[in-house]
């Protein structure tokens, strides 16, 4: 199994995933630097967090055009997990491989708190059986407000592309969306940050399940000894 | 020439930036205000001729890059002596 982190001029949390894969999961993980045009051996591609290109125009428009992005649309269609959080998931939406955008919170705050999130019941590996009814992961935007159109929102639904719901909506998302999957199946965006949420002195472990649940799409093994349960 | 391409969020998409401004001029005391929407205004300069390529080029643009077609509208304007 390979990993590998994606790191755009100004990710900030590509650090935080690499650690979830390489520690939480003891899962050999690399880094892509954009500039890349291949991925090489990949199993997983994580786009991570930050503010990739400062955010300038949109969150995620810039780094959509980066050469790695090309890279990473081309493993996606060959049926390649991919995982975006945060910044990565503004990133999928721009670049077209997760449906719907992020806008500015409603609160017009920066939000970064613990969010209890509710499971939805979406893959085989990516629902309450493998995870619980909800899980807790940190959120750290300003930008996470999920908007989509009516149609869009009924095929979400239609399909189970919705992966978790917030319990308290901390940005006024639509429907409390917090991480949608594309209809295929494996690419995967979150706002909220499993890379932050498996060492024993963050707020919450459930990391490590998250990241389970999107591996078991390739991986079904992993799920089997119950993906609650920490490296 | 010179380009204005005008951003903005679409009519359905909640604007939390534009109720945020709205909300501070009515405090401002200038009431009776509808609504305000806030976009984003992208001067382009350019040295080609504005034909109809140019437009489709000019489309292409706004639709890729200068707007996110999920939540935004976008028109241009041309100023040819700009």
């Amino acid at each position: 199994m390979q990993i590998s982190v994606i790191q755009f001029p100004g990710s900030n949390c590509d650090q935080d995933a690499y650690h979830l894969f390489a520690t939480g999961l003891r899962a050999p993980t690399k880094y892509v630097w954009h500039k890349e045009k291949s991925l090489g051996d990949a199993d997983l591609v994580v786009v991570p967090g930050g503010f990739s290109y400062g955010d300038y125009l949109r969150c995620g428009a810039i780094a959509r055009f980066s050469p790695v992005m090309g890279a990473v649309r081309d493993f996606a269609a060959r049926g390649g997990l991919v995982l975006g959080i945060c910044n990565g998931f503004q990133i999928l939406c721009e670049a077209g491989l997760l449906p719907g955008a992020l806008i500015r919170n409603a609160c017009l705050e920066f939000r970064c708190v613990t969010c209890e999130l509710a499971v939805q019941d979406s893959t085989p590996a990516f629902n309450r059986a493998a995870l619980g009814n909800s899980i807790r992961l940190p959120i750290a935007h300003g930008e996470g407000n999920y908007r989509i159109d009516e149609a869009g929102l009924a095929r979400l639904v239609g399909n189970r592309q919705i992966l978790v719901r917030y319990a308290s909506n901390p940005n006024g998302s639509l429907d409390a969306i917090a991480g949608v999957r594309n209809e295929q199946g494996n690419v995967f965006g979150l706002m909220p940050h499993p890379d932050r949420a498996f060492e024993r002195f963050h707020p919450s472990r459930d990391g490590i399940a998250f990241a389970r649940s999107v591996l078991a799409a390739r991986f079904p093994e992993l799920v089997r000894g119950g993906a609650r349960q920490s490296a | 020439m010179k380009i204005l391409v005008f951003v903005t969020p679409k009519k359905n998409v909640l604007d939390p930036q534009g109720a945020a401004v709205g909300h501070a001029l009515e405090s401002l005391g200038f009431s009776g205000l509808k609504s305000v929407r806030v976009g984003k205004l992208i001067e382009l300069e350019a040295s080609v001729a504005d034909t109809p390529e140019f437009r489709t080029r000019l489309d292409q643009m706004c639709r890729d890059l200068l707007s996110n077609p999920v939540i935004e509208d976008f028109r241009y304007e041309i100023l040819p002596h700009a």
